[in-house]
């Protein structure tokens, strides 16, 4: 069950960040953000001539004792970083890789929104209700 | 007969009627159940929502019959939330057994409480004829007489009939349709109109019965207080004064089968002026709408960007960022209910799905002969795969839509299948489904054509000239993408921002250093003048292996050159050809501050961008030591392993 979302801008920006309102969110916004270096660090490791073999799913960015980080990043540099409860029996990966296709239609559909700025918050709440779903549900 | 019993879900209290009253109550009922099953509904889906089984009375022709008992409005209002047809939505036999046994006791006087119906009543007495025809319509005397009471009710009747024409409805009430003409965006006026409004029958034979409906779905759904015909006719008020003189053909009145969302549900009028204003932004009406398109549209009507994002949302049901007939029709009622006070609602509506549109105004409305081919041909199609959905999304990922019609978007069947109403959508839906992805198919190959071509047109259409467009990946790095940007705004900057030197923009007072750079550079603004070196050289910075110091200045001195760097882009669109570094005075001529903000803003993210330039270089630079490291430990190694031996 994911205890945090956030959707990054390719400027490394926050477009929409959300967590499970008990825990301290910030918290789990200083580890989005220090995640954001390892997600950068992936990406380039697979050098330029690579990018479009790129893998988006990331996987793993870095384990703490009560978290899981994992990272996924489209073709525009867009990141979705998604923080999992350790104590959950561990998901599987590829429901991990699940959820971040889903965030990742729901985030196109929001693009698709003329009304959308690119680089705007995103406010849709389409979008929220995918990933209240997300959140709660224990995968 | 219990009448308890006999409603499916009733909510009001067991009633005991006596014979007479009995019988004339299910006469009346059958009345008002049998006027609203005329019509050519979209089918048994509906009703079976409603409540299965039981026949319910259309809140029509039950509102024209309430109204007839000629009780003031807040009575009647009273009855019908006592009678629990605003909690159960719809008017089953039970919940109008009730309401009519309050109407008896309100009429006889006495208080309307639940425990009123329990004494023996008189029959209610209703002022109009009781058959089914002239139930709608009543006695034109009487309403014209309650007309005159409010002087709103003839203007309200008068926008219903009204169809986007004002002009027609002058026949009868000439006089009083000023008052309404001239408040038009004025929703509190209509919070004044009460129940009496549907009193205005002034509709002729082809009257929509949809104010009624509108009246009692009002207290059921709108806690607000406003009357029901009132939001009703304000739609159509709505489309009036977003639109002045449209004429439209009256069409017979909507008999759909019941439900109990009445306000969303888009009358002939509406329809007729909704597919109008579809064929003047697009002649086809069997396409779609790009996304830009109906975005300059819907922005005229001066709701919140919020707002609209999110009935774009809601209507554009395969989200595909283009809007067909029936997205558009739910999309634009939507926003007409809005302007006239509705809240928006949490999903779509059943009555704005798009297949349920396609359904219930069936070709007649569109060019039958396109749709028809479409459907023959398309008849594969009708499997609604809402895994297609997750093709369509990959697909999307890609950029690239192989498109076979069947991984066309299903959204508007994701739309189905997550909608109660279309569950057990009927087969003859299906037909138009078929149609109607055929309209997704034609939608998706363009699709990416108007998602990529809507930020340009946005940064085009804002009227003022920003000179860079939206933040694009890679625009730093890839020669071309910088030269087409380059060249998309050079026709496109009017002519009015070249009032400014046709010498692009010279150097600010500061040289920098590296002016040589850009030169080297190549990439950037080959067409930007030299002048805007400091420009340029921001972005060569990320190139140049420098560390972060050397930006920075170069982003302070951005700052200033904002408008510099602006009038540059701007000239330089307009001069064409890279110039020779000239001073450019004129920044300050055309300054206008939103220009100023939307240069800041730019050279903001230009900033940002070479600074995730240069930490991608910065952690490349990393990787090589960390292999030249590598490969010094190995030849350390090697060395120790050598040396042993001699040692040895």
């Amino acid at each position: 069950m994911a205890v945090c979302i956030a959707v990054i801008a390719k400027e490394n920006y926050p477009l929409y960040i959300r967590s499970t309102p008990t825990e301290n969110e910030l918290k789990f916004h200083y580890m989005v953000h220090t995640s954001l270096d390892v997600v950068d660090e992936k990406i380039s490791a697979m050098g330029k001539a690579l990018v479009d073999q790129r893998e988006l799913y990331l996987g793993l960015l870095y384990p703490t004792e009560d978290y899981k980080v994992y990272g996924y990043v489209t073709n525009s540099k867009v990141k979705f970083v998604m923080v999992v409860d350790s104590s959950n029996t561990a998901l599987r990966d590829n429901e991990i890789r699940s959820m971040f296709r889903k965030l990742h239609n729901s985030y196109t559909d929001v693009m698709c929104n003329p009304f959308y700025n690119p680089g705007d918050r995103i406010q849709s709440r389409a979008f929220d209700n995918m990933v209240t779903s997300m959140m709660i549900q224990v995968c | 007969m219990e009448v308890a019993a006999g409603g499916g879900c009733g909510a009001g209290p067991p009633l005991l009627l006596s014979d007479s009253e009995q019988q004339c109550y299910s006469e009346l009922f059958a009345r008002c159940a049998g006027a609203s099953s005329g019509g050519p509904g979209p089918g048994p889906p509906e009703a079976t929502r409603v409540a299965p089984g039981t026949a319910t009375a259309a809140a029509g022709p039950v509102a024209d019959l309430f109204r007839a008992s000629q009780l003031p409005p807040e009575t009647l209002h009273q009855i019908t939330e006592l009678c629990g047809a605003k909690r159960v939505g719809y008017f089953g036999p039970t919940q109008f057994y009730i309401a009519l046994k309050l109407i008896a006791a309100a009429q006889s006087g006495l208080p309307v409480r639940t425990e009123s119906i329990k004494c023996e009543l008189p029959l209610p007495r209703f002022g109009m004829a009781k058959s089914d025809g002239e139930m709608r319509f009543g006695n034109p005397a009487e309403l014209h007489g309650k007309k005159v009471q409010i002087p709103y009710l003839p203007t309200e009747k008068n926008s219903l009939k009204r169809m986007d024409d004002e002009d027609k409805q002058q026949e009868s009430q000439s006089p009083t349709m000023s008052p309404l003409a001239s408040p038009p965006s004025s929703p509190p006026h209509y919070q004044r109109v009460s129940l009496s409004h549907g009193y205005s029958k002034l509709r002729s034979g082809t009257e929509q019965m949809h104010p009624a409906p509108y009246e009692t779905r009002q207290p059921i759904g709108q806690p607000e207080g406003s009357s029901s015909e009132g939001p009703g006719v304000k739609p159509l008020h709505r489309q009036a004064s977003l639109i002045r003189s449209f004429s439209v053909e009256r069409e017979l009145q909507d008999n759909n089968s019941n439900y109990p969302d009445e306000p969303w549900r888009i009358t002939e009028e509406q329809r007729e002026y909704y597919v109008n204003q579809f064929r003047s932004l697009q002649p086809d009406p069997s396409s779609f709408i790009s996304g830009s398109v109906a975005k300059n549209f819907f922005t005229k009507s001066k709701l919140s960007i919020p707002e609209l994002s999110y009935i774009w949302e809601l209507s554009d049901a395969d989200c595909d960022g283009a809007l067909t007939l029936p997205e558009f029709c739910a999309a634009f009622h939507l926003i007409v209910a809005r302007k006239n006070g509705y809240p928006l609602p949490e999903g779509l509506p059943p009555t704005l799905q798009p297949e349920y549109l396609q359904a219930a105004f069936p070709k007649s409305k569109w060019e039958c002969t396109i749709f028809d081919s479409y459907s023959e041909s398309m008849p594969a199609n009708q499997q609604p795969c809402d895994l297609n959905r997750m093709e369509k999304t990959s697909v999307k990922d890609m950029a690239d839509f192989p498109v076979p019609t069947q991984d066309v978007t299903t959204g508007d069947d994701k739309q189905a299948l997550n909608s109660t109403a279309n569950e057990p959508s009927p087969k003859d839906v299906a037909e138009d489904t078929a149609a109607s992805k055929d309209c997704n198919s034609l939608k998706a190959r363009p699709r990416s054509r108007s998602y990529s071509s809507t930020s340009i047109e946005e940064t085009m259409k804002r009227g003022e000239n920003p000179p860079t467009p939206p933040p694009r990946p890679q625009k730093t790095h890839s020669r071309a993408s910088s030269l087409d940007l380059n060249k998309v705004f050079q026709p496109s900057v009017p002519a009015a921002n070249s009032g400014l030197l046709p010498p692009p923009p010279a150097l600010p007072p500061r040289p920098c250093p590296t002016q040589s750079e850009p030169v080297s550079e190549a990439d950037l603004h080959p067409q930007l003048n030299r002048a805007p070196s400091q420009a340029a050289e921001s972005s060569p910075k990320k190139d140049a292996p420098h560390a972060q110091p050397p930006s920075k200045p170069i982003r302070r001195k951005f700052r200033p050159e904002n408008q510099t760097m602006e009038s540059q882009e701007s000239a330089a669109a307009v001069g064409g050809a890279a110039s020779a570094a000239m001073v450019k005075p004129h920044p300050t001529v055309q300054k206008q501050s939103s220009k100023q903000k939307k240069a800041i803003q730019t050279a903001i993210r230009k900033n940002k961008e070479a600074n995730a330039v240069l930490a991608r270089l910065n952690s490349e630079l990393q990787q090589q030591l960390k292999e030249v490291h590598q490969e010094r430990i190995a030849l350390e190694n090697q060395l120790e392993q050598l040396r042993p031996v001699t040692v040895l």
